[in-house]
């Protein structure tokens, strides 16, 4: 028997029983999409096939058609990568860490964030291909014997670290989100009436029937598979941070960097999962199970994460000055007052100014507000990623090779690719699979309903 | 009568009603086939009388060979079968080693737990499961019993059994 606190907000709101759960979760997958659902699909769709024919263009003619120099060798498609990587951050903490530390409120969201982390990291994982700029040689970043005179990989390089870290992440992520869905597609089978669905759902259900012992099993491996998916999430982008850390250029060199991009990365996480959770919430008329408790939540974090990301920014500056290292000196003063100042400003404003609107309880229970914000907040991190790589990169150890930045079509052009397949996977997601953990709000209803509260 | 084929359902509404139960129907000398439910009822596998299982032991060795196959790889590839004098520094760098042994480790771990649960579990696209009653992944817990495990007692003495254990309805079920 599980108990709660009488003092705490209700999980689950309007006195729903464990069959109104199934019905408000299976119904956007029963009924016929809403044609605002064929409009925003279709929309993705087409702006991820613009991009595919962006990236097909740049597969052919080599990546000069992006605005790189010879002094900024990474622009907008690492910045990019480290952004989506960081956007896949939220899923697995709030499935995993939220798990480990007992976190009721993330049975609503988990799914959809899990999702969504797999699909950012698709995105992600797609940069450095593309970067190759010979796709099909991708194969060359792993440990393989080859024809080369056995010539392996280098492990001394964060870049291989970091196939090695973002692979298994997203392996990992997706078996972890594939078998927390095993019990739910099981539902769905047992209520569809089509053939067709009924057979597509029951292979993806694996035969789930919902016995004792099954689930004894199944809890368990969603323990232990936490487990090992928390210092994985950290891991992860501490190892992206190495890319920058362990070279030598100045405003990349830095140790704070692995605890400084987790945080961001938890914080843009947050931000899109708030962004997409919104909408979700809106369209799939779920008010009942996401909250305004579970976004003021998710909001909280957002500040204590924001914060620390401020506090990274300043500790980065003073740390600068007290170095006594005038290249890094000048580095962090270019920053902030060079050509790239507005990158810098628009930066600082939209992660560590903006976010402390939270702090009054209006803002952060508003549903305006938190949409706006989170959308500000994804800005200010892409920002952040581009002022790393570019601004520290644009003023090179000689003057005559200083240079600035400018993206071309093609930049732009495989940047919103990726937001198409983004939506488009995004929006398969909410239409085929169930959004919302039923079994895991089933388990806490008796608890943490609003009847339990009363 | 023939195992596995004909059965009596108990169908329980409420997650504490069905942990008390399974105790009192238990304690009355009825074996319980299983109990089927539409989410984790907590307690229900130390009633029902099941042993803690063992897959964390699984993931743990497969972990540990993940370390092992990491670290060797690695040691092999950069050692020995082509050593290259990178800043004079030993070719053994066991600082850089950590990163992709981490990986590794976690990888494996995680893929064999899930393999694990999954064959032991009978859970795979092509299995027919045997439904016993639609609403069990809905909102009903269905708790089964095999007729000829309980020969001894009379069908009539079970469903009385069910009945009184809180059950909401008792329902006769068989397979082909």
């Amino acid at each position: 028997m599980q108990k709660e606190a009488a003092i705490r907000e209700p999980l689950i709101l309007g006195h729903k029983t464990y069959h109104d759960i199934t019905e408000d979760v299976c119904r956007p997958i029963e009924d016929k999409a809403p044609k605002m659902w064929y409009t925003l699909f279709g929309i993705a769709l087409i702006i991820g096939l613009y991009g595919v024919g962006c990236i097909l263009y740049l597969l052919g003619t080599g990546i000069g058609v992006w605005g790189l120099n010879k002094t900024i060798g990474w622009a907008w498609d690492i910045t990019n990568f480290v952004w989506w990587v960081g956007i896949g951050h939220a899923g697995t903490l709030i499935s995993a860490v939220l798990l480990l530390f007992r976190q009721k409120w993330r049975m609503a969201i988990n799914r959809s964030a899990e999702a969504m982390t797999i699909f950012a990291v698709f995105m992600a994982g797609l940069f450095p291909l593309i970067h190759m700029g010979r796709l099909w040689v991708g194969y060359w970043v792993l440990p393989l014997p080859n024809q080369f005179g056995f010539l392996w990989v280098n492990f001394n390089s964060p870049l291989l670290w970091d196939v090695f870290a973002i692979s298994t992440y997203l392996s990992v992520s997706l078996v972890f989100w594939y078998i927390g869905l095993i019990p739910d597609f099981a539902t769905i089978r047992d209520r569809a009436k089509k053939p067709l669905s009924k057979k597509m759902y029951s292979i993806l259900a694996f035969g789930w029937s919902g016995r004792a012992k099954n689930w004894n099993r199944f809890e368990l491996v969603s323990l232990v598979l936490a487990g090992l998916a928390t210092p994985l999430v950290f891991s992860v982008h501490s190892i992206v941070s190495f890319d920058f850390a362990t070279s030598v250029i100045p405003g990349w060199h830095t140790t704070i960097f692995p605890p400084y991009f987790v945080a961001g990365a938890i914080f843009s996480g947050f931000a899109m999962v708030l962004t997409l959770m919104i909408i979700t919430r809106k369209v799939y008329k779920l008010e009942d199970y996401i909250t305004i408790g579970h976004i003021e939540l998710m909001n909280i974090v957002i500040i204590i994460t924001g914060s620390i990301v401020g506090i990274a920014y300043i500790t980065e500056f003073f740390i600068a000055w007290y170095s006594g290292v005038e290249a890094e000196q000048y580095a962090f003063i270019n920053r902030a007052t060079g050509p790239y100042w507005w990158a810098y400003w628009s930066m600082m404003t939209c992660n560590v100014i903006s976010p402390q609107l939270f702090w009054i309880k209006k803002i952060r229970t508003s549903i305006v507000a938190t949409f706006a914000l989170s959308i500000v907040v994804n800005i200010g991190m892409w920002f952040e990623r581009f002022v790393i790589i570019v601004t520290s990169l644009h003023r090179d150890y000689l003057p005559s090779s200083w240079a600035m930045f400018y993206p071309t079509w093609a930049d732009v052009g495989v940047y919103l690719f990726t937001f198409g397949l983004f939506f488009t996977a995004f929006f398969l997601f909410a239409k085929f699979f169930p959004v919302i953990n039923m079994a895991e709000v089933k388990s806490v209803l008796k608890s943490s309903s609003e009847k339990a509260h009363k | 009568m023939e195992r596995d084929t004909h059965f009596i359902l108990g169908v329980y509404d409420d997650e504490d009603v069905l942990l008390h139960a399974v105790e009192k129907v238990r304690g009355s000398g009825v074996k319980i086939h299983e109990v089927y439910s539409p989410y984790p009822v907590h307690g229900l596998e130390h009633v029902l009388g099941y042993k803690r299982s063992k897959l964390p032991i699984a993931a743990f060795l497969f972990g540990m060979l993940g370390t092992s196959l990491a670290l060797t790889m690695q040691l092999y590839m950069m050692k020995f079968d082509w050593p290259m004098i990178i800043g004079g520094k030993d070719n053994a760098a066991f600082p850089d080693f950590v990163p992709v042994s981490f990986e590794m480790t976690v990888l494996l771990a995680a893929f064999s737990m899930v393999g694990v649960f999954l064959i032991t579990s009978n859970l795979k696209p092509w299995a027919q499961p045997r439904i016993f009653d639609l609403r069990s992944t809905d909102d009903k817990h269905i708790m089964a019993i095999d007729i000829a495990n309980n020969s001894s007692l009379e069908q009539e003495k079970i469903k009385e059994i069910l009945t009184a254990s809180g059950a909401t309805e008792v329902n006769n079920k068989s397979f082909e």
